[in-house]
């Protein structure tokens, strides 16, 4: 294949980069995934931005939209969904540390207490996704549900009131939450902590640092990298989710998903749907944006 | 643990030290109890002899395994999702694996956007994407169906190939190719011989990523399938009415080919190294 | 393909002016150098000496900036690594991991097109002593094994020149020393010119035929170990084989095949085919070993004082402080003639003229000292 040729005519560079060279082959080797990626990803998000301008025109037919520019779709997006545009980025959120606090133990543990079982957990940390998310989550549902075992279990107890439900609450859209990105968290925090020599951890011991304080001043900040990967990985499909609330929540749990989702399809309102797409994909790449920044680790890309 | 000089620790002072030095596998287990709960639930009631509602538990049965096509509709949505992710994961995985040795093995103006270009797809959330995409189809009077999704896949599948493929190919030895070059290898086998087999783990590994994302989106083919069904568009669906068991035997069998397929992987892969 | 390239009439190996620039940076500098077919050759220096970029050259790893290489009559500057019979036996010994150890040797024989590799592959495992691992994948065997695999992979393509990048460097001392004796008797069965590159001025000595010092990217000095070490012409070749005590003198005279110099008030004599300068002011070299720590002939300095005193088992060594405060090595055999000397005692030092050299006195009397293990 043509990518290694004129290995030899490298002028620049050191010892490991003789393989490195300015010529044509790379421009075709990514063109065809980079057309790809432009035509479908790029082409769709200008696409969708200009939907969100346009109006539907007095006494058309429904689905039927003209570009006026209109951009003041954004605002009675936002004003109209408020409520469930804050509420998505709360629920995600507190999916998100939780995540972080269940993984990192579980994380850490596969790291440097796991031995020779580490490559089977990690496996098992995997294979709950095997099963199709959808199923999963309607498995959450009906395991909460009002005919579900732990129901009928907590309801023998004295203290409980009859009427306490799980499914269509605030609480089990984030525990939905929370349990499906679980894998996404852990992954990138055992990367990070597997990579830290243990030695360092000892040369800490050696330097008078309890086990706490080498906890807080070595391995957390050596993990820094993979917390970060991990809550994002978390956040950004858990604030845009709408299956979890759809499925385990009620009409007063809806996230922002959940409108996009109804604004096309069911109320077919193109714009609103699009201006609220457009939205969400901003407030979160400016958060990303800050985030990476204020963390300082910029090799995530 | 010098036992004679500190007088034998009582029963319960014992114990609590177990405890605390063991804590942190505890509370492993329980995080891996709670990742297993509806997995194991799923598959539970894959027996259940439900007929109309699989909600409640109503007796042991084999039936389900014996006739997963039982119900309406669950195999025809199967078979569009097995074809939809070969397909996909055949575009994603050569194009993606193209940009990986690109952007790792060339030094070429607008690397960094290419960068960029792969990462952005992964931090939009999925419902953007779909959006948009459909906002595109519906600009064009395109009809969504069985190829917008092959489409669309494909699209969100790329990046994650480029990543791994990418991790794979930087952790070769540059010095692999060298030898082979200075035993009289030219470029075509070079590549043929060391280049390819010693990075094939990486894309196999992104191949079986590609495909279990495929099987498993929700969100994007939703808003791209038009009427077309997929195994997760038909369990969404069929949720409110509550889903047949057949559904839960697929995703168990789908739970156990995996899990065997990573297990086969690692085994191979750990004799290779040998 | 290559192999209807293989010339069977070889001949010396020869850089003529090569340079290599990275930028700003010059890697080897105007180099001129001749190797003789079937010698074995090492290049000695110091880690960014050049000497890496050098062989990487001749394997066609690298392209010179200017100059060109060739072999025999055959100009070989621009040719693709795989068109040139010169094969390399890689630093950390780079085995193709997913290919067996026969399939690792055989390679280079594929790649030319041999049908029948088999004879050939067992005869290269013969050569290493390792037909027993045939089957074995590199992960399987030991440093040492996978050393001698990666020299039976190179060799087997009986290529004209052989280059060794530092081969023996990742393997225990007492290893090392086995395989230097190890790749001195392949490389008399063989036959061809083995080209070695290494930091190690002691493995370098055992080994190679004609040692190149190389320092910046440019040869210091070319010769046998003997030559190089007995009658050194810098001041870095002095220090960077073995240890050598230079003491800054000036000229008094040269007359008879004599040169007087003196220090402080103390006069010595080089034979004037020993001094490399026509400067007044030298460099004079004498090692350790040379000096005797009594006695009081024509090389002589009274009123020294013994600052440090170690055993090392063969020897004993001695730090010896002159009157004007300069820190001279001294050895001492353990044999008969030991004198017990302890910190703080009072000797004199002596050698023979015919032990001493002189050199440049222009130069950093501690050039290339302290260099040598900083890999």
């Amino acid at each position: 294949m043509a990518f290694l040729q004129g290995t030899t005519k490298s002028q620049s560079g050191a010892k490991g980069d003789s393989l490195k060279k300015r010529s044509l082959t790379p421009y075709l080797l990514i063109a065809p995934g980079l057309i790809w990626l432009i035509t479908f990803f790029v082409i769709p998000i200008f696409s969708l931005g200009s939907t969100s301008t346009m109006v539907r025109p007095q006494g058309a037919q429904i689905g039927t939209y003209v570009q006026e520019l209109r951009f003041a779709n954004y605002v009675d997006a936002f004003l109209a969904n408020q409520e469930q545009y804050v509420r998505s980025f709360l629920y995600a959120g507190i999916a998100t540390i939780l995540a972080l606090a269940i993984s990192y133990p579980l994380a850490y543990m596969i790291a440097f207490r796991a031995g020779k079982y580490r490559n089977i957990l990690l496996v098992l940390v995997v294979a709950p996704f095997f099963t199709s998310f959808l199923l999963r989550t309607v498995a959450w549902s009906q395991i909460l549900g009002d005919e579900g075992p732990v129901l009928s279990t907590l309801r023998f107890l004295p203290f409980i009131d009859e009427s306490l439900r799980l499914t269509a609450t605030p609480f089990a859209v984030v525990s939905g939450l929370t349990y499906n990105f679980l894998p996404f968290m852990t992954l990138p925090l055992y990367a990070s902590l597997e990579r830290i020599d243990p030695r360092t951890l000892e040369a800490s011991g050696d330097l008078y640092a309890n086990g706490f304080i080498t906890f807080r001043k070595v391995t957390v900040p050596l993990s820094m990298p993979g917390v970060v990967a991990g809550t994002l990985l978390t956040f950004i499909p858990a604030a845009g989710d709408y299956v979890n609330a759809a499925l385990l929540g009620n009409p007063s749990t809806k996230m922002i998903g959940n409108v996009i989702e109804s604004r096309f399809f069911a109320v077919v309102d193109y714009p609103t749907a699009a201006a609220l797409s457009f939205t969400l994909m901003a407030t979160i790449l400016i958060l990303v944006t800050l985030y990476i920044r204020k963390s300082g680790t910029d090799e995530l890309v | 643990m010098s036992t004679q000089v500190i007088p034998k620790p009582s029963l319960s002072h014992r114990s609590s030290r177990w405890f605390s030095r063991n804590l942190i596998r505890i509370y492993a287990a329980l995080a891996f109890i709670y990742l297993f709960i509806p997995v194991a639930y799923t598959f539970a009631f894959s027996f259940n002899d439900s007929g109309k509602s699989n909600l409640v538990w109503q007796g042991f049965t084999l039936d389900n395994w014996k006739n997963p096509c039982g119900a309406p509709q669950v195999c025809q949505s199967v078979a569009n999702s097995l074809q939809i992710g070969f397909i996909s994961t055949l575009v994603a995985t050569v194009l993606g694996t193209m940009i990986a040795f690109a952007i790792s093995r060339h030094d070429f103006k607008g690397r960094r956007t290419t960068n960029l270009l792969i990462f952005l797809p992964m931090a939009t959330p999925e419902v953007v994407l779909g959006a948009s995409l459909l906002a595109m189809f519906l600009n064009l009077r395109v009809n969504p169906g069985f190829w917008t999704i092959v489409i669309a896949h494909v699209m969100f599948c790329i990046s994650f190939v480029v990543v791994t493929v990418k991790a794979r190919v930087a952790s070769l030895d540059p010095r692999l190719e060298q030898v082979a070059m200075d035993l009289y290898a030219n470029e075509r086998d070079t590549f043929r011989y060391v280049t390819l087999p010693l990075v094939m783990p990486g894309i196999a590994g992104a191949a079986l990523l590609a495909f279990s994302l495929s099987f498993d989106d929700f969100i994007i083919t939703n808003f791209n399938s038009g009427i077309e069904s997929t195994f997760p568009k038909f369990v969404y669906v069929s949720a409110a009415r509550g889903i047949p068991a057949q559904a839960n035997v697929i995703g168990s069998a789908m739970f156990f080919i995996a899990l065997i397929i990573v297990i086969v992987g690692q085994v191979v892969s750990r004799q290779r190294k040998k | 393909m290559a192999n209807s390239k293989v010339l069977q009439d070889t001949g010396d190996l020869v850089l003529n002016r090569i340079s290599k620039r990275y930028g700003d940076f010059c890697a080897v500098d105007d180099l001129t150098l001749t190797i003789p077919d079937g010698s074995f050759f090492a290049l000695l220096g110091p880690s960014g000496c050049g000497k890496t970029t050098t062989l990487r050259m001749i394997a066609g790893l690298e392209e010179p900036s200017a100059g060109t290489i060739s072999i025999g009559d055959t100009d070989i500057t621009t040719q693709k690594p795989y068109r040139r019979n010169v094969n390399t036996v890689f630093q950390n010994y780079a085995l193709f991991p997913h290919l067996s150890i026969f399939e690792n040797i055989a390679f280079g024989l594929r790649r030319r097109g041999i049908k029948d590799v088999k004879s050939e592959v067992e005869k290269a495992l013969d050569l290493v002593e390792l037909a027993h691992l045939a089957e074995r994948k590199p992960g399987q065997l030991s440093g040492g094994q996978q050393q001698r695999i990666a020299v039976a992979r190179a060799i087997v393509n009986r290529p004209e020149v052989l280059l060794l990048d530092e081969p023996l460097g990742a393997l225990d001392l007492k290893l090392r020393r086995q395989m230097q004796i190890e790749l001195k008797r392949i490389q008399m069965e063989v036959g061809i010119t083995f080209i070695h590159v290494t930091h190690d001025q002691e493995e370098a000595m055992t080994m190679a035929d004609t040692i190149a010092v190389m320092n910046q990217g440019k040869i210091e000095q070319m010769g046998s170990a003997t030559e190089l070490y007995e009658a050194p012409k810098t001041a870095f070749v002095a220090n960077f084989l073995g240890q050598c005590n230079l003491i800054k003198v000036r000229v008094q005279s040269r007359s008879g095949g004599k040169v007087v110099v003196s220090a402080k008030g103390h006069t010595f004599e080089i034979p004037e085919s020993r001094v490399s300068s026509s400067n007044d002011s030298l460099l004079l070299g004498v090692r350790p070993e040379k000096l005797r720590l009594d006695g009081s002939g024509v090389n002589s300095i009274k009123e020294c004082l013994v600052t440090d005193r170690s055993f090392v088992g063969t020897s004993t060594q001695y730090l010896v402080r002159t009157p004007w405060d300069l820190e001279l090595v001294v050895f001492e055999q353990n044999d008969e003639g030991l004198h017990d000397l302890r910190l703080g005692d009072k000797v004199s030092l002596e050698w023979d003229s015919e032990h001493t050299f002189g050199l440049d006195g222009a130069q950093d009397v501690n050039a290339g000292a302290d260099l040598d293990d900083d890999e």
